[in-house]
């Protein structure tokens, strides 16, 4: 059953088309992994669903719903879908716990304890119990992108969003965040991927995207595109990974 | 020649120059929390995408700028009053002008401290489901206020200094003070070296406060906006 | 209520004698406050006790005192210590200048400051004397980081300049008051006055924008 429909997405910066009419369709339980060189528009698909930067043309369906542009149904979307970034975005000026209490209480208007079990939860679910009193400045990177995780998870996203999520941390430090994904995987959760981490796309992934020139170039499982590339440029794409091994 | 210091009919005077500080403090305090407020709005309107709303939050903030505090004084004072008929006491002028003044530099201290946020601030707290209002309320405008404190502290001196203004339009601030003992007492030498020194004082010890306080900002790792 | 401006432009004559005197002690000023603080800039930098503690001195004097009290202390009080009687220009002169002296010291020495060290020792290795380095080297370079500084304090001594009125100094705003006073049009006169000081202004603020942005720009 399709949770989320793409139809026709177009983005443009200037005179550089970085979606050129992109279709998808995402079904319940779907964990979708996005690859492409750089440039190749996979973070501006990723932003365009929720809406975090406006596409020029196209629909974005949720639930048989189309989305329009108003910032009251903007908001309504952000809640249904979790965000991951690169760079975490948390916010410095709140405690880990406060990071993750923030959307209940500012957006749910969740009461205080309610909230505060709610994010002990979610804290509790990434390993991180113990650190809810930090703030995000004593935290490593891998700390805070699992942070990341349990703000997004406490909102209970219906499609969860990760925006190259191990690509700004130190080496030894990516192992806990994929830990942390891969038990959301393992809970049937549907999830959009985009990464640099071919073997743990081949893993986790149910379907496999290869991006390039703002369109989907070619798709299948993981199988399929990962190990048996039809096109010339995944090939060469694939290639270049040489750390890839499966 | 040389000439005798007297300090004893200034010191006789004590009370109106007590009288003279206070009115000093009465006006900037009124001026800087309307500016502050007032500041705040501006900065909102000018960041405002709607023409409607910038364009007239940054006339205000321009013109403020650019012209002289003494002839915007003159004006509130003297020109308004008749356009919109009504009275206009010193006071009144005084903490018109300098509200409206102040808020402008606020507007672009606020402003500036706004966009010396990352853009991933934003992001994540739209990420959340946050309104822009909720956003900048929660999120931004925090981490933003806490960068702006030195050049707050920085314009609340300079809005000290500019009050003395209002003596020209006949407000009992301190410097007024000065004017009316020098003429009772014919001692004008020792009447504005103390009150320049009780200005210098005062203006000192707020400058060592803003001073520390910026130095501690920066040790804990915070960055400031000009 | 109706603006009636032709009793403002009926008195031009007055306005461009404002204007005159309003330029006259801007340029005073202006080469006065700016030199001086070059000097006095120089002396904060210098790692002479003789030249940092008095020059420090006066910074923090002249920068935590408001000009219209300096201003006034040398029209009523410095004569009473003096021979002769001072102008009301010589007195307001006096005021602007140090105060403006007193504040770019602070970009001069900001300026020189933010130097590469490695400059220094560019100019020294090839044999140049302390004067020489920073005449030939230094300061050519801190200048173009300085520009806008010192010209946003070009603005402010503009600005006050206006004080000069409350000694009695012909200039723009006296004229304004005078001519309120003599026509009972104080809400044409005031703006008028208020229109001139923003379209002088306007564009040296907008100059300085630029420059910051192509500041900011190089860097």
């Amino acid at each position: 059953m399709t949770l989320l429909r793409v139809e026709g997405l177009t983005k443009r910066y200037g005179a550089t088309d970085v979606l050129r009419g992109v279709d998808l369709d995402v079904d319940h339980g779907e964990r979708i992994a996005i690859l492409g060189a750089s440039g190749s528009g996979k973070s501006t698909l990723l932003r365009c669903l929720n809406f975090m930067e406006m596409p020029d043309a196209g629909t974005v369906t949720l639930d048989g719903q189309a989305i329009g542009r108003r910032e009251s149904e903007l908001v309504k979307l952000r809640q249904r879908i979790g965000m991951v970034f690169q760079q975490f975005n948390l916010f410095p000026h709140m405690t880990a716990i406060g990071n993750v209490m923030e959307g209940l209480r500012t957006v749910r208007r969740f009461g205080k304890a309610k909230a505060r079990a709610r994010a002990e939860t979610e804290l509790a679910r990434v390993g991180l119990a113990d650190k809810a009193e930090t703030y995000p400045a004593h935290l490593s990177g891998g700390q805070k992108q699992r942070v990341a995780i349990a703000r997004a998870l406490a909102m209970d996203p219906e499609l969860l969003l990760f925006d190259e999520p191990t690509s700004a941390l130190d080496p030894e430090l990516v192992g806990e965040v994929l830990t942390v994904i891969r038990s959301l995987a393992e809970e049937g959760r549907t999830m959009l991927l985009v990464t640099h981490e071919l073997g743990f796309a081949y893993h986790v992934a149910t379907r496999v995207i290869f991006l390039a020139d703002g369109t989907i170039h070619e798709q299948g499982t993981p199988d399929e595109v990962l190990k048996r590339p039809r096109k010339e440029r995944t090939q060469s794409f694939l290639a270049r990974h040489k750390e890839f091994s499966l | 020649m040389t000439y005798t210091w007297d300090f004893a009919p200034v010191v006789a005077n004590w009370d109106l120059l007590a009288e003279g500080l206070l009115n000093t403090l009465k006006v900037t305090g009124t001026a800087l929390s309307c500016g502050l407020a007032l500041g705040l709005v501006l900065a909102l309107m000018r960041l405002s995408r709607h023409r409607l709303t910038s364009w007239p939050a940054g006339f205000v903030i321009e013109v403020f700028r650019t012209t002289p505090p003494l002839v915007q004084l003159f004006w509130f004072f003297f020109a308004l009053p008749l356009l919109v008929g009504i009275e206009m006491t010193p006071f009144m002028a005084a903490a018109v002008t300098f509200s409206i003044q102040s808020a402008a530099f606020f507007a672009e201290v606020f402003r500036a401290g706004i966009q010396s946020v990352e853009r991933g601030q934003w992001d994540g707290a739209r990420a959340i489901g946050m309104t822009y209002a909720q956003a900048m309320q929660r999120i931004v405008l925090p981490q933003a206020v806490k960068r702006m404190i030195p050049a707050f502290m920085e314009r609340a001196i300079e809005l000290m200094k500019t009050t003395t203004l209002v003596a020209t339009i006949s407000y009992a601030d301190l410097l007024f003070a000065a004017n009316e003992i020098s003429q009772k007492t014919f001692r004008p030498l020792e009447t504005y070296t103390v009150v320049a020194l009780v200005y210098f004082v005062l203006i000192f010890l707020a400058s060592l406060l803003a001073r520390q306080l910026e130095l501690r900002l920066a040790r804990s790792g915070e960055s400031t906006v000009r | 209520m109706r603006w009636d401006f032709a009793s403002v432009f009926d008195n031009t004559d007055a306005l461009l004698v404002g204007a005159a005197g309003t330029l006259r002690i801007f340029a005073i000023c202006l080469v006065l406050g700016l030199s001086l603080g070059l000097v006095v800039g120089l002396g904060r930098y210098a790692r002479s006790r003789w030249a940092y503690v008095p020059a420090t001195i006066f910074v923090e004097f002249f920068r935590n005192t408001p000009v219209l009290v300096q201003i006034l202390w040398f029209y009523f009080a410095l004569p009473i210590l003096l021979p002769f009687s001072i102008s009301p220009l010589a007195a307001a002169s006096l005021g602007i200048s140090l105060n403006s002296a007193a504040f770019s010291a602070e970009i001069y020495r900001g300026g020189i400051q933010s130097i590469d060290r490695g400059q220094w020792d560019g100019a020294r290795a090839i044999g140049m004397s302390w004067a020489q380095a920073m005449r030939r080297i230094i300061l050519p370079q801190a200048l173009k980081r300085m520009t806008p500084a010192l010209t946003n304090r070009a603005i402010e001594i503009f600005k006050m300049s206006t004080l000069a009125s409350a000694v009695a100094y012909v200039e723009l705003l006296q004229q304004g008051k005078l001519i309120a006073s003599l026509n009972f049009n104080p809400i044409e006169a005031y703006t008028a006055v208020a229109v001139i000081f923003f379209v002088f202004l306007w564009p040296l603020v907008q100059f300085t924008y630029l420059l910051e942005r192509r500041l900011r720009r190089d860097e």
